[in-house]
């Protein structure tokens, strides 16, 4: 393992990382509720009367994020490497996969080791291994 | 006021993801590719969310109700289970594969982004897919 120094990012990332926690913090304070972005979307698929407004409201949040950013600062970088087919795969493993696992980075990830759940530490041990395996198979088996 | 306040935390949040840098998949592959040049700087984001998130859990555990008055809704279940598995090996492949998990992705969308788009569309498709799944072995099990 090397470490690629020139993309590491720490200030920005631990201070992102902090603002995330701000937001669960307020969102389970004020609401109630876990800030996990695949059960709040998963319930609006489900369509149950009733429960949908505070869902809407916080995904429309999430939409403005990009827009509100760049009041302040130029556009984030993003660059995507996959094809549009691993797109389509990445997407449905990703929407199959976090409403059968019942979480995913910000429920499992951030809430869940917030408090200190087994259930949570172990969900985010097997996100994480199928992550590095699924980037190593891509990067270091198929690609060559 | 809650509808406004969860429209907020869903912009700090998607504003956090950006300042992480969670949005731009080629840095979440440089976090999961170990065997590579890996970039640490992911770790640093849930170290920073969590930092925040355990006090605020602390406190949330020990309230009745939220602060807009409704009944606290944390997660009891604390099997870890084959769906818990299952689902979190199959999210954590599909963020592998693209580097979106659904929070940035949602960012993303908001940015515009076609990938994010068809990724987001995968993933609705997925969670439907999840819920007729789910239907039909409820349909089975009252059945017997």
């Amino acid at each position: 393992m090397t470490i690629d120094w020139s993309n590491f990012t720490p200030w920005s990332s631990l201070a992102g990382g902090i603002v995330l926690g701000i937001a669960s913090a307020l969102f389970v304070l004020m609401n109630g509720r876990i800030l996990g972005i695949s059960g709040i979307v998963g319930g609006l698929v489900k369509r149950r009367s009733g429960d949908t407004g505070w869902r809407i409201a916080f995904v429309l949040g999430l939409l403005a994020a990009p827009a509100a950013w760049s009041l302040f600062a130029p556009p984030a970088a993003a660059r995507i490497d996959a094809g549009w087919l691993a797109v389509v795969a990445a997407g449905l493993l990703v929407g199959v996969g976090t409403r059968y696992g019942a979480g995913c980075t910000s429920g499992h990830g951030v809430c869940g080791l917030s408090r200190l759940s087994p259930r949570s530490l172990a969900a985010t041990i097997a996100f994480m291994a199928a992550g590095f395996a699924t980037v190593f198979i891509v990067r270091h088996l198929l690609a060559r | 006021m809650e509808r406004v306040s969860e429209f907020l935390v869903g912009l700090l949040f998607g504003i956090g993801l950006i300042l992480a840098g969670m949005t731009d998949p080629s840095k979440v592959i440089g976090f999961l590719d170990l065997a590579g040049a890996w970039d640490p700087s992911l770790a640093l984001v849930m170290g920073g969310a969590i930092l925040v998130g355990v006090f605020a859990f602390g406190v949330a555990k020990k309230r009745t109700t939220s602060m807009f008055g409704g009944a606290m809704q944390l997660p009891t279940s604390r099997d870890v289970d084959r769906r818990l598995i299952g689902g979190s090996v199959m999210f954590g492949a599909g963020w592998g594969l693209a580097g979106f998990c659904p929070g940035p992705a949602l960012v993303s969308v908001g940015a515009g982004q076609s990938k994010a788009i068809v990724f987001t569309l995968a993933m609705l498709l997925g969670m439907v897919i999840f819920e007729m799944l789910e239907r039909r072995r409820l349909a089975l099990a009252s059945a017997h």
